[in-house]
């Protein structure tokens, strides 16, 4: 590229990451409070909300929604809980204050109920708000930037066109200095020696293998590989072909390694995150049970933007990183115009060259990380997903809840 | 495939150009067979091997469940062929 390179303004945190929003984070900490902390959140501008459904904690979980509220967009947090659960809101907003932010917590039971704990949440809410409106703005760039690419409702242009283009920005994200994550190894499945070609180091290929080789043991102990009845409706006949495909949106630069979920990237660069359960004694769930949990996972890296390529057509969102929804099949871009942010399609019929089209995702990040709202944000979607999972577990003994 | 191919003569750009005698119906996305491939041979696409044939496909077939399974995953073989649903799940 020889045009200079964009530059906007974004809020720089404590830690010396800059988010493109600033949001209130809303976070309930059992399904018991997911009513009220939707309702605190509801009509508000810029407070979103996540939360874990369960009343029993699980660290995972813990860590995912500590990344989440300590994520570069999130300004403020507000933790809601019922008041017997086992996660703890009041440890939630000590960490988020810890980073520098003001944050807040309260029990549902102790406020006295459904209205008094709306208008409480509220009035909280209204509180953080002013606190961090006053925050400088400072310039910021792709160097910057942290990006995440997750693909679902894949079809057979997915990998011809979509991804291609989403490989073709993250190969000028990667040269910009910027950090590039992308994950789901369940569909790198039959790519192996693909993979570790591509390490850039003798530890990334280590950390490759590894998180390859649990994929495949992990699919084959579920019997359930990461492909849907749509991804075969759409052209696509095995899970070695739609790893292809899936595998396309890595672009060409060298990966630096593999991150877990909750943690960032360790340096500039292309990265993948694993974020399949690790062995455990409850060999418990699906590696990927929807698009949304993924999303998430990819946010927790601190991407400020997520990248979402789909062929057959999908209307979700995201909370927290604004979701880009990218399609390489025409016919899905023009049906479902008010969803889909980017067509590749030009890129099969020859209208566009993949160049041609990385250039035009970069542009189209840039404007959306300087302010503009991508198309789920316009349409209110803020689908979330946190779930049970095992990583990097202790021992056996600290049993479900490690 | 980046288009609907209909019975009949087909002509296709890209690394597998030629004209190609089309049977059935084969929908945007697909795949088409570039050559006859023999039941239990290798499916390249990508360059890379995405499974194995499991009955022999004509040059100009369609390539899909029916007769294409993957090395590794046994459920997608029992997918309904046009929809893709599953067919192994008891709803009553």
């Amino acid at each position: 590229m020889n045009k200079p390179l964009p530059t906007w303004s974004g809020y720089l945190r404590a830690d010396g990451r800059k988010g493109i929003r600033n949001i209130v984070l809303v976070i309930y900490t059992v399904e018991c409070a997911q009513f009220v902390a939707h309702a605190i959140a509801q009509g508000e501008n810029d407070v979103h909300v996540i939360g874990f459904p369960g009343c029993y904690d699980n660290q995972y979980a813990v860590r995912l929604m500590l990344a989440l509220a300590r994520h570069p967009n999130v300004g403020a947090v507000l933790s809601v809980g019922l008041g017997c659960e086992y996660t703890q809101p009041g440890k939630i907003a000590d960490v988020v204050r810890k980073s520098g932010r003001p944050a807040e917590s309260f029990f549902i039971q102790d406020a006295g109920g459904t209205s008094k704990s709306i208008a409480r949440g509220k009035e909280i809410v209204a509180q953080l708000r002013k606190e961090i409106s006053k925050m400088k703005r400072v310039p910021m760039s792709l160097a910057d930037l942290t990006v995440g690419c997750e693909c679902g409702g894949s079809d057979g242009t997915s990998g011809l066109a979509g991804n291609p283009v989403v490989g073709a920005f993250f190969d000028r994200l990667v040269d910009a200095g910027g950090r590039a994550v992308f994950e789901e190894t369940v569909e790198m499945i039959g790519l192996r020696n693909i993979l570790e070609m591509r390490a850039a180091n003798e530890m990334a290929r280590k950390e490759l293998t590894a998180a390859y080789d649990k994929a495949e043991s992990y699919c084959k102990a579920v019997r359930q590989f990461s492909a849907s009845p749509g991804n075969f409706a759409g052209g696509l006949t095995t899970i070695e072909e739609k790893s292809m495909g899936a595998f396309a949106k890595s672009g060409t630069r060298p990966i630096q390694g593999v991150i877990k979920v909750a943690e960032a990237p360790r340096g500039p660069g292309l990265w993948i995150m694993d974020s399949v359960p690790d062995a455990h004694f409850m060999q418990f769930g699906y590696t990927n049970p929807n698009d949304s949990e993924g999303i998430m996972d990819l946010i927790s890296s601190g991407a400020q933007i997520v990248l979402f390529v789909t062929g057959r057509g999908s209307v979700i969102g995201s909370p927290i990183a604004p979701l880009i929804k990218i399609t390489g099949n025409t016919q899905t871009y023009q049906r479902m115009i008010e969803d889909m942010d980017f067509n590749a399609g030009g890129v099969l019929t020859g209208e566009q060259t993949l160049a041609e089209a990385g250039d035009e995702l970069l542009n189209l990040v840039t404007r959306i990380a300087s302010g503009e709202a991508a198309k789920p944000e316009l349409l209110g979607h803020r689908e979330y997903f946190v779930m049970y999972k095992h990583q990097d577990t202790p021992s056996l003994s600290a049993g479900c809840r490690a | 495939m980046i288009g609907d191919a209909s019975p009949g003569v087909v002509e296709l750009a890209g690394a597998g150009r030629g004209e190609f005698t089309v049977a059935e119906k084969i929908s945007h996305g697909h795949k088409l067979a570039v050559r006859d491939i023999a039941a239990n041979e290798a499916v390249i696409k990508f360059g890379v091997r995405i499974g194995h044939a499991t009955q022999a496909i004509p040059r100009g077939g369609w390539v899909h469940l029916h007769n294409l399974a993957s090395d590794l995953d046994e459920r997608s073989g029992t997918l309904d062929l046009h929809s893709g649903a599953p067919t192994d799940t008891v709803y009553e």
